[in-house]
This record gives structure tokens, sequence and C-alpha cells, in this order.
């Protein structure tokens, strides 16, 4: 499809979100905001041990304090779970062992909060504390401290190993061959809303559970698990989420626990977990250490690639598995691999467990790779970005790992921030202290998979049609504040041919909606775009028919647009959206219709070959101007330039909005966010200690949109709220060395490790190694041997 | 204003009777002495349009205005606010009419997940009546204490721009 001016009416406009006015006006409603009638309320008490086998538990002082309603421990709800079927290794509330400090042991329902509070203190744990293990070296070494009794051995979760090609003959046939460490530090979501939620069981049984959650779907699925309940008298409303960029799709233990509890007492109870227990609940950026070799011949073209990912997991699988695969999974799609080999592996650690967190997986390694790259062009005297740009990955290709690229608009990306941030006049050319760093990316367009195998559609949209010409649109995606109940008003209303306005969307909720998988994996506007294009065909096809009848025009001829049906070659010849509904109804009944998305199937058929594909990949590139303090080794970013490949803006103020809070994530890690802990508690459970930006950090942005029209999404369209967090950490990286000429090859680039790394360089020493000082020793599997498919 | 003791669990609670003035409606609530006023505002008067983060005082999300300047309403006490102003995000809009700053935030998307979005507009609000015209290093400044994370801060400084800008032309 072409992107005339006036084919859209409204995609491509830069609209309002429907539910704007809502959320400025403080109308909308999130978990927290919701009470019910003779709702109580829950506190969950946790661990205060890193490691510690539970001895008992007595909650007979606290089940009579006046105001209880009921106090419950794990032994209620003995069934595991887990967001992968691979690790069901989470139990709701602890039974035997607990793995981290903020590990949930029992909970209470009160009258009131601070009742339930209260109550928590009056509840008896007798522990055995274990030996912890506290970081990914203890982990390896410990093989005596095991924190879970599933994984190849000791504290190993999963360990991979793939080849691609031959990478001893890639590196033979390399003019430099170059290795590089890096280190990526964990941090944290940080959604300004704290998790929430609020559970009734009815009186016929039935539960609803309203929850700050982005994945309503999964949340269901281990309810009904857990609870043992069928999954048809479970319903789960996901609440708009207050910020969650990936903190909130894994069904967490005070869902479960609001939702036994509301069953044991009849009542409803809500439960909002506090900022620190937020900080445990965590699932965010799994720390990883990393290792790259890469071959490439004078010119910079790779002949052949290695990398080696570690990851520091934490104390449960969570997103685990999916979130090692990711290390190694997207390095081919942006400058062409011939021989790639990957290794990796994800530890168990007694922290709370890591999973997604906006990229999921892929930013620690597009960091490693872009300033490995980059070094790889300084060696070699080769401008960065004359080197990238020399050798994309094509079009319509088919990687080493067997990944399909669709359209590429990397280059583009790369020539455009290019061109407007100046580089060729700044890079190697701004005084000491200041610099320029750039760097390339790309992102999936929505997981080829489900989470759990099965051959059901991975969105599905039904749209309804009254005679008054209302139109409602059912989905089960949920709005994170990404904007995707805007986005299927945006796409019901170009189908039908009337405003965003005319509709209302009904969303997320397990009892009206069809399923989506949910908001994750940068999945939400291709697939649910693509099944709301076809439920809105569906109902379009209808209307035109009565329309060209009434008319007398070919249906075929007939166009939908702002409010009326008419002939796209005498459009004064039409009738209201609202006379063809009542037509339509009169004809064919009550007007509705289905729609349903499944991305198509990846090539691969090796283990692991579910992580990697998509339907498209979206392509950002970034470049960073800043100044160091060459004293203090502070940094003052001064402009960001971001250019994506959105494939086709939907609504360019949501994707601009999407690169400006990307571009504000990737700064807080490049520069100062980290979760950390000490002797075995979490250093900075609070926003106050837990550094992020704020105003006063706000660099000046600037974001370039790229339309590649890319034949998989909606009008063209690709993902935008992930991966164009990628290409920023990376530029600041190669920035600081631009302005200060030392290599910082961990994240945060925090001011003491500039200013070390400066000394060091004025004192002739050598740097410091990247993360501990060295790679961990670990021995993987031979490498699963995957040959390359043809085109 | 009458007090009483009671307990909660094994507590003693020591409450009193409060009234307050929130978006220019006198109300009495009769809470425990110790309870925020954000809690109040929320629990009591049923006002949820204030979010909160933290509780601590770090974050900013439950900002209102008392007499005009923004405070952190999860450490006000309300027995210290009695027959002071109170507002609220739902006390911007007038006669249903949205105040300029909550249209330009919609306009320019300075609103994502919206959670953070009415202790910013308060803020906004404080900041703007005190200097219609700010530079954006005085609106940096004026907003430092609310952390947004969805935002990347660039468009909620611009819709203050611009409803400053509406505001000095009338």
């Amino acid at each position: 499809m072409g992107n005339s001016e006036g084919e859209y009416s409204v995609i491509g406009r830069p609209l309002i979100k429907v539910d704007a006015m809502a959320k400025v006006t403080g109308e909308t409603k999130f978990a927290d905001d919701l009470s019910l009638p003779r709702m109580l309320h829950a506190k969950i008490l946790r661990s205060p041990h890193p490691h510690a086998r539970i001895l008992s538990v007595d909650t007979g002082p606290a089940e009579s304090l006046p105001g209880v309603h009921a106090v419950l421990t794990g032994r209620a709800l003995p069934i595991t779970f887990g967001i992968l079927p691979v690790s069901q290794d989470e139990e709701a509330l602890a039974i035997e062992r607990v793995r981290y400090v903020g590990d949930p042991v029992a909970a209470v329902a009160a009258l009131d909060e601070e009742t339930a509070e209260a109550a928590c203190r009056l509840i008896r744990v007798e522990y055995e504390v274990l030996p912890a293990v506290m970081d990914l070296d203890e982990a390896l070494r410990r093989e005596d401290v095991r924190i879970h009794d599933y994984g190849p051995r000791g504290n190993i979760h999963k360990e991979v190993a793939l080849t691609f090609g031959d990478v001893e003959e890639g590196f033979a046939e390399a003019d430099y061959v170059r290795e590089d460490a890096f280190f990526y530090e964990g941090s944290t979501h940080l959604p300004m809303e704290q998790h929430a939620a609020l559970a009734a069981c009815g009186a016929d049984g039935k539960l609803c559970l309203w929850s700050a959650t982005q994945t309503p779907h999964y949340v269901h699925r281990a309810l009904a698990k857990v609870l043992e309940l069928p999954a048809s008298h479970i319903r789960v409303i996901a609440m708009p989420n207050g910020g969650a960029f990936g903190g909130k799709s894994d069904p967490f233990s005070h869902e479960i626990v609001v939702c036994k509890l509301s069953m044991l007492t009849g009542r409803p109870v809500k439960i909002c977990l506090t900022r620190e227990e937020v900080f445990y609940a965590h699932r965010g950026r799994h720390p990883v250490q990393m290792w790259f070799r890469t071959g490439v011949t004078r010119d910079g073209r790779i002949t052949a690639m290695h990398f080696r990912s570690y990851l520091d997991g934490g104390a449960y699988g969570s997103y685990g598995v999916a979130s090692l695969y990711y290390t190694g999974a997207l390095q081919t799609v942006t400058y062409q691999v011939p021989r790639y080999k990957f290794e990796g592996v994800r530890v168990f650690t007694n922290k709370p467990p890591c999973g997604p967190k906006r990229g999921h997986g892929t930013p620690q390694p597009r960091c490693a790779l872009e300033v490995h790259l980059d070094k790889i062009a300084e060696h070699l005297g080769l401008d960065p970005y004359e080197m990238r740009r020399r050798h994309l990955v094509p079009p319509d290709s088919v990687t080493v790992n067997q990944l399909r690229i669709g359209t590429v608009g990397l280059g583009e990306c790369l020539d455009r921030v290019v061109e407007r941030s100046g580089w060729k006049a700044k890079h190697g050319k701004l005084p000491f202290g200041r610099g320029i760093g750039l760097a390339g990316s790309a992102y999936i367009s929505g997981a080829g998979l489900p989470i759990y195998w099965n051959a059901l559609p991975h969105s599905g949209v039904q749209i309804k049609i009254d005679r008054g010409g209302g139109v409602a649109v059912f989905c089960g995606s949920t709005d994170i504040g990404q904007g995707s109940d805007s986005v299927l008003a945006y796409v019901a209303a170009e189908e039908l041919g009337i405003e965003p306005e005319d509709i209302r969307v009904v969303t997320a909720d397990t009892d009206l909606t069809p399923v989506d998988l949910g908001s994750y994996s940068s999945r939400v506007t291709l697939m649910t775009g693509n099944a709301t294009i076809e439920a809105g065909r569906k109902l379009k096809a209808l209307l035109f028919q009565v329309a060209a009848e009434k008319l007398g025009v070919p249906a075929d001829r007939l166009r939908a647009a702002h409010r009326r049906i008419f002939d796209r070659d005498n459009p004064a010849a039409g009738m209201p959206f609202v006379e063809a509904a009542v037509l339509a109804e009169a004809r064919f009944g009550t007007l509705g219709a289905v729609g349903s998305y499944t991305p198509p199937k990846g090539l691969g058929k090796y283990k692991g070959a579910g992580v990697g594909p998509t339907p498209t990949y979206s392509y950002s590139a970034a470049a960073v101007e800043l100044t160091v303090d060459p004293e203090t080794g502070f940094i003052a970013v001064d402009k960001v330039w971001l250019a994506h490949d959105v494939g086709k803006a939907i609504n360019p103020i949501l994707v601009i909005g999407q690169i400006e809070g990307s571009v504000y994530m990737a700064l807080g890690e490049a520069l100062m966010e980290e979760q950390v802990f000490r002797k075995g508690v979490h250093k900075i459970p609070s926003m106050l200690e837990y550094k992020s930006p704020t105003f006063l950090e706000t660099p000046e942005m600037e974001s370039i949109l790229v339309e590649t029209l890319d034949p998989a999404g909606p009008y063209g369209a690709k993902e935008v709220g992930q991966g164009v967090h990628l290409p920023v950490v990376p530029a600041v990286l190669n920035a600081i060395s631009d302005a200060v000429g030392v290599r910082i090859d961990e994240v945060p680039a925090s001011p003491e490790k500039i200013a070390k790394a400066l000394e060091n360089k004025r004192r002739g020493r050598a740097p410091e190694a990247p993360g501990n000082g060295r790679l961990p020793s670990v021995v993987f599997p031979e490498p699963v041997v995957v040959q390359p498919v043809g085109g | 204003m009458s007090s009483t003791e009671y307990a909660v669990g094994k507590r003693e609670v020591h409450k009193e009777l409060i009234r307050l003035r929130v978006n220019g409606e006198t109300r009495e609530v009769y809470i425990p002495a110790h309870k925020t006023l954000l809690e109040v505002l929320r629990e009591d008067l049923n006002l949820t349009g204030t979010k909160h983060g933290c509780e601590l005082g770090e974050c900013g999300t439950c900002t209102v205005l008392v007499d005009g300047e923004p405070v952190l309403s999860c450490l006000a006490l309300p027995i210290e606010l009695q027959d002071r102003d109170i507002l609220t995000v739902e006390g911007l809009a007038e006669r249903g009419l949205a105040h300029p700053l909550q249209v330009a935030f919609a306009e320019l998307g300075a609103a994502q997940c919206g959670y953070c979005t009415p202790g910013i507009l308060v803020a906004a609000k404080s900041l703007l009546d005190g200097n219609p015209r700010p530079t954006r290093d005085e609106i940096k400044e004026g907003l430092a204490g609310n952390l947004c994370r969805c935002t990347g801060y660039v468009k909620i400084l611009e819709a203050v721009e611009l409803a400053a800008r509406r505001m000095t032309r009338q």
C-alpha cells in the first residue's frame, strides 16, 4: 500500500489519545483507585533473609487480633506457577524455603491496612538461615548451595550453546579479530504506580480480579492453575497501568493472594504494594557479563562473531529462559553476520527475580556490540557510521540464525541522525571533554511465538455497530500508557470511515474481550492492528453492500471516511455512516464481526529458534552529544538524535512519545540506574536512593521518523515501544570515548568510573576490567550445530 | 472539634473531627490524627485523582496545592491544614471546562500512563500562577520534584510552555 496524501482519513494524523482527557482530569481509575463495599485490605509478610529454610509459621496471634479476617500461608496454595511453562518455580507464599529478601511468606486480610500490617508483625516465622548466593561468581562457584533443585547443575538455571556456520573458518578469513568484555548492570522499571490488585469472589463462587497487569491473559491462566478453579469461573480485568515497562507482565504472588483471601472471607480484598515491595517484585533488567569475539575484513565486513552472555537471574525463573535466548538472538539482524556462535548461561542468585524490562534481554548485547564495533572501526581507521552503513542486512533476507528480515530502514536511520547531528563535523573533532557517539539497533515487532505453545491467534478483536451508529471495539489488549486503546480506535475508525471519538473501546477484560496475549514484546500495534483491520473490513463489506445498492454505485468504488460512505469518483454521492449502519442491520441482522491475528511461523527448527522471530523488525539509530567534566567524571547529555524505522506512524504523537520516553529511560540506565545489593539486602529500595533522571537532567531530543511501510504491519506499521531504547546506551558510551578518550565498557557509566578511567590513563595504568574484573569460568555444553537455510 | 480514642488491633488511636476546604468545598471528616492528607483525600473524600508513588515524599506524584503552594500530600497531616485552601486535580477544571494545562497535556501527549500527571499538573499550575512566562529552565526547576517514567519529560515541558502562552494571551 502506498502512502499518498489523503489515502487515510485517520491513520498518520497527530490525534489526541482517546483517554487523554480522562488522564489529565484524574478520572482514569487505576487498580488502587477501586474500592468495593465490605472490602478488606491485605498485607504480605516477606522474608527478611536472602536464603533460609522455613521451619515453622505460627499464625495464631495474628489470627486473634481484632479486625483480622484471614491469615494465609503457603500451605493453602501449594501449586507452583511462573510465566514460562519451563520454569513453574514460584509459590504464591513460600512453603519451605525463601530465596530472597522480600520473598512472600504469609498474608493477612483485615478491616484496614494498618491492622493487616500489625497482624503481619504478629506472625512468627522460624527460619534456618542458609548461605546466600549473591552474584554470578558465587552462584557458579557454590555448587553446594542450590537455590532450586532444577536446572542442569548447581545454580545454573539454563545454558545455551548454538553455532550457525563455521566461525573458525570466518575468523581465519578475517583481517582483524577483536575480543572485548562488557558488563551491563541490572536496573528496575520503577513505574510510578505501585502494583495493586483487588479481588472479589462472588456469592456464585466466581472470582473477579482487577489488577495493574500488562498480561491479563497469563494472569488468568496462573489463577486457574494455582486456585484450581475452571478458567471460565475467573474474570481478570487489567486496569490502565500507571507505567509498567515489563514490570507488570508476570503473574504475581499478590494477585493470587488477594484472590485466595477473597475466596476464604467471601469479601472483596485489595492490596497495594509499598514502593519497597515493588523493588522486591522487580523482574527488571538482568545484570549481564558479556564477551564478544568478532572477525572483520579491512573494510569492516564481519566474517564471524562469537558471543557469550552470563545472566544473573535472581531467585526465580520468570521470563529468564527467554531473556537468555534474547541476549543471543538479535545480533544478526542489523549488520551482516555470516557465521555466528552464541553461548549463554543464566544463574539463580538470592535476589529479587529478573525478567523483562524494555528491550528484554537485548539492550545488554546491543550495547556491547555497538561499542565493540566502534572499537573495531577505531582500530581500522574507519568512520563508525560508514562502517555500519556499508554492511547492513539486506531487506527480505534470512539471517544465519534463520531470522526472516522484512523491510530495513536502518541505513536511512543512520543517515538521518548523522545528517541532523552534524556527525561528520563533530566526530573526533570536538574539543576535549565534548564528544559524539553513534549506534544502530533492531527490535522485534512482537514475539513470533506465544509464551505457552498453542495454535491459537495472538490477538483477537470484536467490533459491534449499533443502529445509532455507535461502534464498540472489544480487545484483550492492555493500555499501559503507550496508547494501545487509542490505536484500536484509530484503526477501527480508519476502516469504518468514522472518527476515533465515535468509538468506545472495551479492553483487557477476560469476560468481555477476545484474547490478546498482552502488552509485551512490542506486539500490540502490529497484532491488534491487523486483527482490527480484519474485523473492520468484514463490517465495511456489509456497509458497502447496502450502500452500493442504495446509491447505485459499485461497491468497489465506495470509500468510507469522515462519517460518510461515498463514491470515490463522485464524493457528493454518498450517505452518512449511520444510515448505512441502519440499512445493514435491517438487511443482515445485528452487526458484529471478529478479526484475529497469528504471526507467520519462524523458519528455525532448532531448540531456541522460538526466540527472535517476529513479523518484522524495527530499526533505530541514535547519536548522542555530551560533555564530560574530566575532573569529576560528571556527564551532561547535550542532545540526543533518534531516528526510528516505525514502518508507518499510526499517530506520530504516540510514536514520538515512545521515542522520548525510551531515550530518557536509556539515559537513566546508561548513566545512573542500578539495582544493587549489599550483604544480601537491596541497597536502595526507595525512589530517593534509586537514582533516575529528573526534569533537570532532560537533554534536548530530536525524533526522526522513518517509514518503510512493511507489508507485515497494519498500514505498514512496526513497533516503537522498545527498540528505540537500544541504540541510546551504546551511543552514550561511544560519545564518552570520543569526548575524553577512555572506554567505559560498563553500564551505568557513573562519574566515579569515568574519573577512575581518566586517572588510570593519566598514570599510564591499564584500564579496569568491566564488571567484577573477569569473566566467569563456565564450561558451556557442546554447541548445537545449526545449518544455515537458503534465502 | 471533638476527638476520641479507640483501638485498632492493640494500638490506641486518637481520632479528630476535622474541617477541610478542598477544591472550594468544605468537608468534615472524622479521622485518626495521624492519617495523611493523601489518605484522607483518596479514602475519606473519594478524590482518587491524587495518586501515590512512594508515600515517603520522594516522587512528587501525590502533589496537591495548599494555599497555592505545592505540598506532598503523603507527608501532610490534615489536622494542620484546616481552613486552608486545598486544590487537587479534580479542582483544576472549572464548571467542566478544562484548565489550559490539562488541554495542553492532552494535545501534546504529555500524559502517557497518566499516573504522575495529576501531581505535575497542579505543580505546574502553581508555577504558572506565580510566574506566568517561565523559561524552560524555570519550568524544569519548578517541576524537578516530580518524577515521570513514561514521557522523558520533554512533552511535559512543551505542554507547560504551550499552556503558558495560551494563558498569557488572554
